[in-house]
């Protein structure tokens, strides 16, 4: 199974302020230790919203507006996706990842169980997107 | 939220299946021997599964497991030290020691990468038949119990029992250093790691889907090897 932590923007992560060296060595550190278990699957930090921009559906009608965007709490600065055996397995590496923002600051991470394949009905689109090589069977 | 018996074990379930590899192959790194490494691995275990449902789980399980195992190490060889007094067990016990003083630690984490690849070729060493590398990989490197190893395989419990415990002892016999084979060595013994996770992954995939899930589960475990291989990469040492 499959999870997504999730790292929530703050102020300075919208800002650009880029992270610091020991703040940075401390995920290296920790990313390290998810990849020798072998259960790391990705992991990226998001550039801010500035540079993103969002597709809004109304009607018939597609309309694109540019960030930034408000509501910061809301917003993802990064992620790390993982695969492991339990979700107390999940549980445990993520009571580990270091505070994203530095230790002894407010910051937030949020944990969220991916979908797999086996979790939709037969179906034949599902069984399409089995057959999606880059996509993780499991 | 009340934090039960049963959330405890399952908690201890994910701790082990997260750190017995790194207990075990830095026990083995002190000890030299790969069945008595995980011997002490497990006794820990057993110390947290009767400790920490009262205690609560320790901010740092890892570190407390170590501690714990390496407490058990020394006593087992002072223990052996008066009944035989040989001079090289004197040279583990020293080292131990050593290894455990304060400011040590991080020494030894730097060189956690070495030791798991080292345990890798161990138990997938071509002094053991191919079944017994497979169950001593998918015991000592992806936390599995011998209960999930025999589900997985269909095979009974005890076989697959059996079997971890003639691979150790022929390990011992064999005197086979924990090491990272080099030059053309590495090549062939690389060959026989890789044909494990691959069979380990087939036995998953040729699993039908009406099967217990233990089976399927065998690809991610095989998958989850592959990565970690491919992180502690053996060309680079």
């Amino acid at each position: 199974m499959r999870f997504m932590i999730i790292v929530k923007a703050t102020k300075d992560t919208e800002a650009g302020v880029m992270p610091e060296e020991n703040m940075i060595a401390s995920m290296a550190t920790y990313h390290e230790e998810l990849a020798r278990a072998g259960v790391l699957l990705d992991a990226s930090g998001l550039q801010p919203t500035r540079t993103g921009w969002r597709i809004r559906y109304s009607g018939n009608k597609r309309a694109v507006s540019d960030g930034p965007f408000a509501e910061s709490k809301e917003l993802i600065a990064g992620y790390t996706l993982i695969q492991v055996k339990s979700r107390e397995e999940a549980l445990e590496w993520t009571r580990r990842f270091p505070n994203p923002v530095g230790e002894g600051k407010e910051a937030e991470i949020e944990v969220r169980q991916l979908f797999e394949l086996e979790d939709f009905g037969k179906s034949a689109a599902i069984e399409r997107f089995r057959d999606i090589g880059t996509l993780p069977r499991r | 939220m009340a934090v039960t018996a049963t959330d405890t074990h399952r908690t201890i379930d994910a701790v082990w299946r997260i750190e017995s590899a790194r207990l075990i192959a830095r026990l083995t790194r002190m000890v030299r021997d790969v069945g008595v490494a995980e011997e002490l691995a497990q006794d820990a275990l057993l110390v947290a599964l009767e400790q920490w449902p009262q205690s609560g789980v320790p901010d740092n399980p890892g570190a407390w497991l170590m501690a714990t195992a390496k407490n058990r190490a020394i006593d087992r060889l002072r223990h052996r030290k008066l009944l035989e007094r040989k001079h090289q067990e004197l040279g583990y016990a020293l080292e131990i020691e050593q290894q455990t003083a304060p400011g040590i630690e991080a020494g030894i984490d730097a060189h956690i990468g070495d030791d798991l690849l080292r345990l890798v070729f161990i138990a997938c060493h071509p002094v053991l038949s191919t079944e017994a590398r497979v169950a001593l990989t998918l015991r000592l490197l992806g936390g599995l119990t011998t209960e999930e190893i025999a589900r997985a395989f269909l095979v009974a419990e005890p076989t697959i029992a059996q079997r971890i415990v003639r691979a150790k002892r022929a390990l011992a016999e064999a005197h086979v250093p924990f090491e990272v084979p080099r030059g053309p060595e590495l090549i062939e013994r690389l060959a026989s790691v890789l044909e494990v996770i691959y069979l380990i992954f087939n036995e998953g995939y040729s699993a039908t889907r009406g099967d217990d899930l233990m089976r399927p589960a065998l690809c991610e475990d095989a998958l989850r090897l592959g990565r970690m291989l491919a992180e502690l990469d053996p060309r680079e040492s």
